[in-house]
């Protein structure tokens, strides 16, 4: 098959490199540096989907990031993704892509039904008519709408590509490399600055690949390539393409994503798809140009109307003609320049300009090449419904109001200019205070917030010599101020032709008796007609107009929409433009793939994972892990066949009866020194510690200012001025930060030293009736009988040769003791626990086991601690000091904390001692009562009690001091759960704690 | 994202502060009797001002040190760091 609407000698791309691709099922080929959009015009395919609202046919409108239709499904190496435009999609061997927003098919699409009941999708269609009846949104529009909306399908499989993340830093980054970034960036380079040079296109060189100037004797395309070339070559310049700076962020922080990939059939191994630049820059020069706006005229959006920059980027980029019998339609000079290639090409364009008589050198250029041009003509509508056919034009009156006689002019494209929009979205996200340019019709940078400087076509200047003596200035100042250098580059000679005025006609008027659809968003199918609706219902604020009439609100930011909405409203409401303003330009400034803004933070590696030096004993003695925060712990260790139910009463039942052991490692340490340190104690806990004496443990609760439990865990005096303070595994980051912000700010006076020790120590909690004789065989040499290590005593050891920590606490409410070592031993002192044990039928026992003891026991732990409970409601105000202040006292005086029936935790259990009771149900006096029924409490903690062999929970209950004994119901509506219960104490096992002091 | 210049280490980015709140509260001393108003003026009332605003954030993972920062809460513009045992002025 022949590319009919290829040219033989012009165009960039690779002839020697065919590729073949397929859209929608169909083969085509095209070239290597072609993009998907140049390859299909190429093939003289331009129906590539449908409209949003109306399912009306879509071409391309566009040749870049502007693009509002070609947005297309594309399936590369096995994958699918979204939301691509065809006119940014390099082309590449074997590339599928496919319509969207279309059903059954791009040719024949249902919805298009839309299209001829536009009368009734107004804006605010959706808002005003779903809404009744109520019930029809679910069942009947909801459903419908979906399926045939949308913009292409996520793909629901996981995403095998890696992104990557990095961080750089430079004195100037410069976003686009036109004629502006290529002068600022070569400027600044030459005087020594860091720089980095991004363009979100393959090729650099912006306009000056398409425009006829000369700078210093070269083409635009040869001087922007020996700029390049050069600035390559500098160590202190990163030049990079295919990369987009698409947000700025507070204090200079821009983020850029770089497409390494999408442009390969296949990412290479060890490469990422996209990687996503955190740049902090001292300087930004903000070149990212200008985009063309369109004239709005009936039928515009028709496939083949385009905008005239694009037609030309198509034609001497790509060698691609978007049609043989081209309309250019223009209210500037710059639509002649699309015709001048045109015709230079062998292909007889007819101008309409809405312009009486202008003169320039460009004018005179198309006149001498014989261009047919008609002055002060319009086109009225656009003829054709797949792709243009022909076009309605007349003259118009001199005030732009009255049409003349149509007639209809055959074409096969409609090439539109309607001047030009500078680009600054990124200056705008900066903070900058943008104002508005009667002269061009359009906004432009203002006073910046942050450091930041736009130049060229987005700061409004469009002639190329102008650009360029601006941007070599700009360029040497700044990189000037940062290196102290002052290196000058010599200003090259610059040919360019001048052109003249544009005039400011945006909107066609619609001749009498005629209602075409005059779009003014493209991907949101919004019209004239809309804006009309919106202002007439009252809207005013342009931001409100926006979100009724979804103007701007698609995937391309209304980057071809914006400045012609604003056109109308200020028309409409009789105001100018500026008084409008614009709606805020937000980040990003392009589409940004999930997967880019996520990196290599995906699943596992969200988080580090923390092993405790045991692991691996764990893992081959069939630990069931569990997560805890960042640690993986052992859940329980499963025999045979056993559940996680079976597994962990076996292993309470043996701490109960012989001995376990329980890997203790990850609970949080810190190390506190100095001579203050008991002082800093007896503030931070609630109870004392002045007296504490060297050897010797203490339980402490440690509260906020606002009285709420923050932690518990037991601190030892390990010597005078040394303590080892132990925190739950949750909370060990908080406290220690805790701690330094008393120690740092409130009480700097205390001489006091504190640091993270977590890593440092591996411990293992022996517990059960057997622990002190397997203890005694552990360090034969130390006393560790009841009166040598009483309870809450603390004692050094020798493990066979190893340093060892024993503490004599619990927290299962059994004899017990905790063994620390330095972690580089951790694993050797599990191993001889495990084997000395063995005669004692030692076993080990994990967290679910461990939660059943404490919670029997009545000890409370994180799901009673959870950030809602004072000391009371946990039965720990015994550990309230009345002689001495600390932190959150004074909060504890507060009238609910002190109120009689203050909810306070206790025991439950079911009254058929059968039914487990689920966590988190909740306690009621009356399971029939009426709904909202009255809640007396919450299920905090549920277990199976290895010691009465029936379920037993914790609650929080209200007036829990007078509950004992009550009965209650239990309802977990999530479960489906109504059980009978009995209120009981909360301390079920031992409950004068006589085992732990036997 | 912000840059914030720890006193102690330099320039640094954002992620490896926490924010601690209004740098100006002032903790009543231990063991001293106060009102219900004042304990609550040290616990709950922040005047959550718009524009300048000490307020302390910690480099939690860098130097582990509590700093104040002077930070225009509108516009994000900080104008001063200094340590902790340094006084506003």
């Amino acid at each position: 098959m022949t590319q009919s609407f290829r040219l033989e000698n012009i165009g960039l791309i690779n002839r020697n490199k065919k590729l073949s691709f397929k859209f929608n099922g169909k083969a085509y080929y095209g070239y290597e540096g072609d993009t998907l959009a140049s390859a299909l015009i190429a093939n003289g395919v331009h129906l590539v989907g449908r409209s949003f609202k109306y399912h009306r046919p879509r071409g391309f409108f566009g040749a870049g990031v502007d693009e509002p239709y070609a947005i297309v499904q594309l399936y590369r190496n096995g994958e699918t993704e979204p939301n691509i435009k065809a006119t940014e999609q390099e082309l590449f061997e074997g590339l599928e892509a496919k319509s969207v927003n279309c059903w059954p098919s791009v040719n024949f699409d249902i919805g298009a039904i839309n299209n001829f009941l536009k009368i009734f999708l107004p804006a605010g269609f959706y808002y005003k008519t779903f809404m009744w009846p109520k019930s029809f949104w679910f069942k009947v529009y909801e459903p419908f709408i979906r399926k045939a909306a949308g913009l292409g399908v996520a793909s629901t499989k996981h995403d095998k590509e890696r992104y990557e993340h990095k961080y750089e830093y430079c004195d100037l980054l410069i976003t686009g490399s036109g004629p502006s970034g290529l002068a600022s960036a070569y400027a600044a380079a030459k005087n020594g600055a860091r720089v980095i040079l991004a363009e979100d296109k393959s090729r650099f060189g912006g306009t000056l690949l398409t425009s006829e100037v000369n700078i210093g004797n070269q083409s635009g395309k040869e001087w922007a390539e020996s700029i390049i070339s050069e600035l390559k070559e500098m160590p202190n310049v990163t030049v990079k393409n295919r990369s987009q700076v698409f947000g700025y962020y507070d204090h200079n922080m821009l983020v850029m994503s770089e497409r390494i990939s999408d442009h390969l059939p296949k990412t290479k191994k060890f490469h990422p798809k996209q990687k996503l630049w955190y740049i902090r820059a001292k300087e930004v020069l903000i070149s990212s140009g200008s985009i063309e706006r369109p004239i709005v005229f009936g039928n515009n959006d028709t496939p083949g109307v385009m905008l005239s920059s694009a037609a030309k980027e198509y034609l001497k980029v790509y060698g691609v003609l978007v049609g043989k019998n081209p309309l250019i339609f223009t209210n500037n000079d710059s639509g002649y320049e699309t015709a001048i290639e045109f015709q230079k090409n062998g292909i007889s364009p007819i101008i309409l300009d809405t312009r009486k008589d202008p003169k320039s050198e460009i004018v005179d250029e198309a006149k001498n090449l014989g261009i047919n041009i008609k002055f002060s003509y319009v086109v009225v509508a656009a003829q054709g419904y797949k792709k243009v056919k022909s076009a309605d034009i007349a003259k118009i009156s001199e005030d732009k109001e009255q049409l003349g006689i149509i007639e209809n002019i055959k074409c096969d494209c409609i090439c539109v200019s309607g001047f030009w929009t500078p680009t600054i979205h990124l200056a705008s996200q900066s903070g900058n205070k943008t104002k508005f340019r009667e002269d061009i019709d359009a906004f432009v940078p203002g006073t910046p917030k942050q450091n930041e400087t736009t130049i060229g076509a987005a700061n409004g200047t469009f002639t190329l010599e102008e650009t360029l003596k601006n941007s070599f200035e700009t360029g040497h100042r700044l990189s000037k101020e940062i290196t102290k250098n002052d290196n000058k580059t010599s200003f090259p000679n610059v040919i360019e032709k001048k052109s003249t005025a544009h005039d400011k006609f945006w909107c066609v008027p619609l001749p009498k008796g005629k209602n075409y659809k005059r779009f003014l968003d493209f991907q949101n199918d919004v019209a004239v007609s809309d804006i009309e609706i919106a202002l007439k219902e009252g809207y005013r604020s342009i931001e409100h107009v926006k979100r009724y009439t979804t103007l701007g609100m698609a995937t391309d930011q209304g980057k071809t929409s914006n400045l012609n909405g604003l056109q109308l409203v200020s028309k409409i409401e009789n105001k100018v433009v500026p008084s409008v303003g614009h709606t805020t330009f937000r980040p990003p400034y392009t589409p940004v793939s999930i997967g880019a803004i996520v990196g290599r933070e995906v699943g596992k590696h969200s988080k580090p994972t923390r092993k405790s030096p045991m692991h691996l004993w764990h893992e081959k003695n069939n630990a069931v892990f569990v997560d805890a925060g960042v640690w993986l712990r052992p859940r329980y260790y499963k025999q045979g066949d056993e559940n996680l139910f079976e597994g962990s009463k076996r292993e309470a039942k043996n701490v109960r009866t012989n001995v376990g052991v329980c890997d203790v490692t990850t609970l949080g340490k810190i190390d506190i020194k100095g001579p203050d340190a008991a002082e800093l104690l007896n503030r931070v806990y609630t109870n004392a510690w002045l007296k504490l004496p060297v050897g010797k443990a203490r339980y402490g609760v440690m509260l906020r200012e606002d009285g709420i439990v923050m932690d518990d865990g037991t601190t030892t005096r390990i010597s005078e001025n040394h303590y080892h303070m132990t925190t739950t595994t949750a909370q060990a980051a908080n406290v220690l930060s805790h701690l330094e912000y008393y120690l740092q700010l409130v009480w700097p006076e205390l001489n006091v030293n504190v640091v993270s020790t977590t890593e440092q120590w591996a411990g293992a909690a022996i517990a059960g009736p057997k622990s002190r004789e397997l203890l005694q065989k552990l360090f034969p040499k130390s006393d560790v009988s009841n009166e040598g290590l009483p309870f809450m005593g603390y004692m050094e050891g020798d493990l066979f040769g190893v340093k060892a920590r024993i503490f004599r606490i619990s927290f299962s409410g059994e004899l017990a003791y905790e063994v620390n070592v330095e972690s580089d031993n951790g694993n050797f002192m599990w191993e001889k626990i495990i084997e000395v044990g063995q005669e004692f039928k030692i076993q080990p026992y994990g967290t679910e086991a461990l939660s059943t003891l404490r919670i029997e026991m009545g000890h409370v732990a994180g799901s009673e601690l959870d950030g809602r409970t004072i000391p009371y409601d946990n039965s720990l105000e015994g550990l309230l000091s009345k002689k001495k202040d600390f932190i959150g006292k004074r909060s504890l005086n507060r009238k609910a904390f002190i109120a009689d029936d203050r909810q306070k935790v206790v025991g439950v259990v079911p009254l058929d001692k059968k039914t487990s009771i689920p966590e988190g149900s909740h306690l009621v006096k009356d399971s029939n009562a009426p709904l909202p029924n009255p809640k007396l409490g919450y299920i905090s903690a549920s277990c199976w009690s290895v010691e009465h062999d029936n379920p037993f929970s914790l609650a929080i209950v209200k007036d829990g001091k007078n509950m004992i004994g009550k009965k209650l119901f239990v309802m977990s509506p999530l479960k489906n759960k109504i059980i009978p219960v009995e209120i009981v104490s909360s301390h079920y096992v031992d409950p004068k704690g006589e085992r732990v002091r036997s | 994202m912000l840059y914030i210049k720890c006193p102690h280490c330099g320039w640094r980015s954002q992620n490896e502060f926490s924010y601690g709140g209004d740098a100006t509260v002032k903790r009543p001393e231990l063991g001293k009797e106060v009102s219900d108003q004042e304990w609550d003026d040290f616990v709950y009332n922040r005047k959550s001002l718009r524009g300048k605003h000490w307020e302390l954030w910690q480099h939690l993972s860098g130097c582990r040190q509590w700093i104040k920062v002077e930070r225009d809460t509108a516009t994000h513009e900080i104008f001063k760091t200094l340590k902790a045992n340094e006084e506003i002025s």
